[in-house]
């Protein structure tokens, strides 16, 4: 009995539900402040994302006539529930060390489901925008995906075949050359995972009316903006785990420079945000695919080669 | 006042149509978002959807042509919400008045779909940007 309260607990309250949508919308806050500081703006105050979500439960949900309802209700719920789970289970390796063989695929796959929730959500909502709208994300999963499972192939490969995330995150695969592209290329990836604007194309405000999400109203979109928010979480913490050498709770010391690293993260998502105009779909899956594959094919033999030899820094 | 209303005031989310202006108001809503002005510390953000909108800020006399699209997007709007009529073609058609392309002011073309519509008015031939703030601040603080 108490062992379900308990499993309750970790997934509503602590690293779950409440304490991620927490940070996430203090992190949009961070995301919206520092846009408006690079803009030369005053910015929104602290609590701007809570009111915004307050406001949208509080609203009428419209659904459109000739949409299909079911799939149209339930896709922010199946896109927020990944999303959830994803959040949960890397809080629970940083914190708990619970872990299995395999975790960084299931990861993988989790980390999948908030788009296809956005493309089912976008053609169930019988609007021509938001058709185009989840036309161009799925465009965009195919471009980014390839790049983002190589990218990963390369840490797995310099830790000798480790699938689990807890001992991924033992290591620091950034400070090498090979951690470093592999790095550097995720960076882009996570900011097509977020929607964020060089790659916003699925959303398109000026020229889609918001896209996918256009039809959206009341509390359905702020599901949808609690997942993004949520996304804004677990995505770059993924990250700090793969890449940077992850979190340590134990003591307080390696808990802030987890932070850190986390924050550092966010700042460097959201500069790219803000100094880049948004691509075409074809530039995207071009970058993706030529540019960011061909830089992974290079740093999956540099890391293969320093595998074989046993040099750590290639 | 409850909760809904309480948080709607924190965030507007606006949704800008043009029915019939000359641009000059819509130069003026646009310079609005700017850094010198920054709405966004009000909350207030321009969006892309009438779904998404809890204003609609109306410029322009309301042509005939534009009238028909303008209470349908008023219906597309999750209620509540509040209308801003900005300049004086859309208070009360201006230098358009009687002329025979005009469906009437702003105010009568919204009560047509809904006689309980909140209607707030914003003058100027354009009003200036501190004069739309002025108008929101104080509509949100009447509502």
């Amino acid at each position: 009995m108490t062992e379900g309260l308990w499993i309750l607990f970790w997934i509503v309250v602590f690293p779950g539900f409440v304490f991620t949508l927490v940070v996430g919308l203090v992190a949009s806050w961070v995301v919206r402040k520092v846009s408006a500081l690079v803009q030369w703006r005053v910015g929104p105050p602290f609590m701007q994302p809570f009111y915004d979500v307050m406001k949208l439960l509080g609203k009428e949900v419209l659904i459109p006539q000739d949409g299909q309802t079911k799939v149209f209700i339930f896709a922010p719920l199946v896109g927020m529930s990944g999303v959830l789970l994803l959040s949960t289970m890397l809080c629970q390796i940083s914190i708990a060390r619970t872990t299995f063989v395999g975790d960084i695929i299931v990861a993988i796959y989790l980390m999948v489901l908030p788009s296809l929730a956005l493309i089912l959500g976008g053609s169930a909502s019988a609007s021509p925008h938001a058709q185009i709208g989840s036309a161009r994300e799925m465009k965009l999963v195919m471009g980014y995906e390839l790049a983002l499972v190589l990218a990963f192939i390369v840490v797995i490969i310099k830790n000798g075949g480790q699938l689990s995330l807890a001992a991924i995150a033992q290591s620091t695969p950034v400070l090498s050359i090979s951690g470093m592209l592999a790095f550097l290329v995720s960076i882009l990836c996570i900011q097509a995972k977020l929607g964020f604007v060089p790659f916003d194309i699925a959303e398109a405000e000026t020229e889609l009316g918001s896209g996918v999400l256009m039809e959206y109203s009341g509390a359905l979109l702020a599901v949808w903006k609690i997942m993004q928010a949520m996304m804004l979480v677990a995505l770059p913490l993924f990250l700090v785990m793969v890449f940077l050498g992850g979190f340590d709770t134990a003591f307080w010391r390696p808990l802030l420079a987890g932070i850190g690293k986390y924050v550092l993260i966010l700042v460097l998502l959201i500069l790219i945000k803000n100094t880049n105009p948004r691509v075409r779909i074809d530039h995207a899956m071009k970058f993706f695919w030529v540019y960011c594959g061909i830089t992974l094919v290079v740093a999956v033999i540099l890391a293969t080669i320093g595998r074989e030899l046993s040099i750590s820094w290639l | 006042m409850g909760w809904k209303m309480w948080s709607l005031k924190k965030s507007p989310w606006v949704f800008h149509v043009n029915t019939g202006a000359c641009n000059n108001c819509d130069i003026e809503i646009v310079n609005c978002l700017t850094p010198r002005y920054d709405v966004e510390r009000l909350g207030i953000k321009l969006v892309g959807s009438p779904r998404h909108a809890d204003a609609l800020l109306v410029t322009g006399v309301g042509t005939c042509q534009a009238a028909k699209r303008l209470q349908e997007v008023y219906r597309q709007i999750p209620k509540p919400c509040v209308v801003f009529c900005i300049g004086a073609c859309a208070l009360g058609t201006g230098i358009f008045h009687k002329g025979y392309h005009v469906a009437g002011p702003v105010d009568e073309i919204i009560k047509e779909v809904d006689p309980n519509a909140i209607i707030a008015y914003v003058p100027g031939c354009p009003p200036k940007p501190e004069a739309m703030i002025s108008g929101i601040v104080k509509a949100l603080a009447t509502i």
